[in-house]
């Protein structure tokens, strides 16, 4: 009985040693097992209700194929073949790919820098500064993404009169030629001072007596930054990434409420869950659209699977 | 110390019940409470409706005040593809519908198809086809079996403002032959377009194509897997080739329809002419930024025969009973009735612009000799738009109308940006739709 009162590891192989016993103490054990099991249950029945339920159901809708004319039978995998050799959804994940190596590294880098000055300096504008490289994160992406497209616009936004300014043409930003430069700024704009806390959040961990370390051996601020900060942050830096990547592989907010002022420059295939979207709520293609989530699911999974292997380093998950 | 437990057990179980029932019994369950309107008679049977009819709230409030066996539950739970969208979700969850719904000419086939809507033929409303313009009975009818009972329809006109008409010296153009040369005439005299040509336009595109005779879908409610498409047809290819020249010569812009952009566009003088349906002159006072100087006339739309003119229509709706519907008969009652009264079309007319398809409305001398203060006291009906109204006879969508037209604003985007021609634009479209078809089961005719 003493021994229930330790810690839970000790708790846990006194069960272990005494179960064998079928004694009162494996009845008390059970006894609290239930209680343990009651505790957890609140958050266990959200969990199966909303998360666990919803993944079966829609994994179950993917193995059936439903058309408008035919009815619904069963067909196995039949659907992820289509999926993967589907030209519409490859040419979209293709796009997202695309995005990924415009997008990541740009945010990254504009998030890295701002942390790496802001970390130097310990003025009140450095503060002021760093809740408004933050703020953008803290408006809600579809209302940025509304914002942005009234400051694209040729009518309402602002690029029209600075452009006549210097008797110059405006760009149009909602062409097909420039959307894609346009959705990388929103993102970028909304996203880099979200990493930029992680970052900046990270490089306040570092020891500074590793700083003046350095000094001593006659680095400057600018070697400091390169060769100590970044290698000392770069678990930080990892995950951002992951961070980026996935959302970037899912991306599916900004262009889905862009397509309100630009339906041509970006079709409803636009990436891939912008394609699930619409085959499930326009073409009411419910299957087809579950087997698409979740092929795109498992590319991500893969993908970041093997991206955090490739980091394990780096990453410290080694 | 059994009992505590089980209780305990208990409490969580019921929470968890109340938590998992918020998703599911959510719909139904806030029915009474998500009425937009105030309902004054709380003891008899309710009927939900979603429409977004501009100033329905006062048709509703007539239609509950004269009514004491049943009492309408409005919701606006979107316009148009929004609100199709929830349906959509609706029928494939098996709740959340509402008993009654609003929904445009061109997408009761794909609702019919997905067996969401009642044939309220069995109901009566054969009865009142007598009520309504043969075009749009025919619309919402395959035979006996009636899908829908028709509220307003969008017969076109031209929409023009005379002030820049003048100014410029142009004459009304009867035409499309004169169109372009008035657009000509416009972009000569160095200010703003004649006309936009939206790529997104959908139906409007699809009723200019019709115009020159562009029959696209072959479709019986009946016979629900057999379609037959023919969208790249010559008429179909003469109206886009023209449209195309127009947009290559820089004589009307292509921007997207129905975006705040557009919408300034349509008011404050960017184009000189709208091409309408019946329903655009509500359209366009509702638009803020509006030129105050502008002076907007009605005309007939442009032909392509002037010997042997053609009418068309683009948009109107309808009110449809779904099968997700408590008392079908009751919501029956409630769809024909609702727009069923003079007085609830006096509001439909005068607040919200609307163009009747019931004719103890339309053929009256009240909506005949209407003057329009927008249009500085012109009869457009009388006009336009009456004429326009009596020369339409039906027009037959696919049952996959959203992806049509999808792909159609694809295929036209592809056309304007100058990566195709507008014979390759409609080829492609005939095969990406016919490939559709297929994979979803029909057969062709």
């Amino acid at each position: 009985m003493a021994l229930t009162t330790g810690s839970a590891s000790t708790a846990a192989s006194a069960a272990r040693i005494v179960r064998p016993r079928r004694g009162g103490i494996g009845a008390i054990d059970r006894r609290r097992q239930r209680w343990g099991w009651l505790f957890v249950a609140p958050f266990a029945v959200v969990f199966a209700a909303f998360l666990i339920f919803p993944l079966c159901y829609a994994f179950w809708m993917s193995l059936q194929t439903s058309t408008l004319a035919t009815g619904t039978e069963f067909t196995g995998l039949a659907n992820y073949a289509k999926a993967f050799t589907d030209p519409i959804f490859l040419s979209g994940l293709a796009r997202v790919a695309m995005f990924a190596l415009v997008m990541i590294p740009a945010q990254m880098l504009v998030a890295l820098v701002a942390a790496l000055v802001l970390d130097n300096l310990a003025t009140v504008l450095s503060k002021f500064s760093r809740l408004m490289i933050f703020v953008p994160y803290a408006i809600p992406v579809v209302i940025g993404a509304l914002m942005w497209g009234f400051l694209y616009s040729p009518r309402f936004g602002p690029a029209t009169d600075v452009f006549a300014l210097f008797g110059a043409t405006a760009p149009s930003f909602l062409d097909q030629s420039s959307i894609f430069g346009s959705l990388v700024n929103i993102v970028t704009w909304q996203w880099s001072g979200y990493y930029m806390i992680i970052i900046y959040a990270a490089l306040r961990g570092i020891d500074p007596a590793i700083y003046e370390a350095a000094r001593i051996d006659g680095a400057n601020a600018f070697q400091t930054a390169l060769r100590i900060k970044v290698p000392m942050i770069s678990s930080s830096m990892v995950m951002v990434l992951i961070f980026a990547m996935i959302g970037t592989l899912q991306f599916f907010t900004e262009p889905q409420v862009l397509r309100g002022v630009a339906q041509g420059a970006i079709p409803i295939s636009y990436t891939p869950n912008m394609y699930a979207y619409s085959l499930a709520f326009s073409y009411s293609q419910f299957n087809y659209a579950s087997a698409i989530s979740f092929a795109l699911g498992i590319i991500v999974f893969i993908g970041s699977y093997v991206f955090l292997f490739l980091t394990r380093k780096q990453s410290g998950l080694k | 110390m059994k009992s505590r437990v089980l209780a305990a057990v208990g409490t969580v179980a019921v929470a968890a019940m109340a938590l998992t029932g918020c998703s599911t019994g959510g719909a139904s369950g806030g029915r009474e409470a998500s009425c937009t309107n105030t309902i004054t008679k709380k003891d008899v049977p309710q009927v939900t409706v979603w429409a977004w009819f501009p100033a329905f709230e006062q048709v509703v409030d007539l239609f509950n005040e004269t009514h004491d066996d049943v009492q309408v539950c409005w919701t606006n739970a979107g316009q148009g593809n929004d609100e199709y969208t929830k349906f959509s979700t609706a029928i494939e969850a098996k709740s959340g519908a509402p008993d009654v719904i609003m929904l445009e000419s061109e997408v009761i086939s794909s609702f019919t198809i997905r067996k969401a809507l009642v044939d309220i033929g069995e109901f009566g409303a054969n009865e009142v086809k007598d009520k309504y313009t043969d075009g749009a009975w025919n619309d919402v009818t395959s035979g006996d079996s009636v899908y829908a009972i028709p509220v307003d329809s969008g017969p076109m006109g031209m929409l023009y403002r005379q002030d820049l008409f003048d100014k410029a010296g142009i004459a009304v153009p009867t035409t499309w032959d004169e169109f372009a040369a008035a657009a000509k005439q416009l972009k000569d005299a160095g200010t703003g377009v004649l006309a936009n040509f939206p790529t997104n336009g959908r139906a409007f595109n699809q009723a200019l194509f019709a115009q020159a005779g562009s029959k696209p879908f072959e479709y019986d409610k009946t016979k629900p897997t057999e379609v037959s498409i023919d969208v790249n047809d010559d008429a179909s290819k003469r109206v886009l080739n023209y449209w195309d020249g127009l947009v290559k010569e820089g004589l009307v812009t292509t921007d997207d329809a129905f975006t705040a952009d557009y919408n300034t566009s349509l008011v404050d003088g960017t184009y000189a002419v709208y091409l309408a349906a019946a329903w655009g002159p509500g359209y366009l006072q509702g638009l803020s930024d509006a030129d105050d100087t502008a002076v907007w006339r009605a005309a007939p739309l442009p032909q392509w025969d002037a010997a042997n003119p053609v009418q068309v229509n683009w948009g109107g709706s309808t009110f449809a009973v779904t099968e997700q519907a408590k008392d079908k008969k009751l919501a029956a009652e409630v769809a024909k009735d609702i727009f069923g009264t003079d007085e609830a079309w006096k509001i439909g007319i005068e607040q919200g612009a609307l163009f009747p398809t019931y004719k103890p409305i339309l053929e009256s001398d009240y909506f005949t000799n209407l003057e329009y203060p927008f249009f500085g006291g012109q009869q457009i009906n009388k006009d336009v738009f009456l004429a326009a109204a009596a020369g339409y006879s039906g027009f037959t969508f696919s049952p996959f109308q959203n992806y049509a037209f999808d792909q159609l604003t694809e295929q036209q985007y592809a056309m304007v940006q100058g990566e195709k021609t507008a014979d390759e634009a409609l080829d492609d479209l005939q095969a990406s739709l016919e490939k559709y078809a297929t994979e979803q089961g029909f057969t062709s005719k």
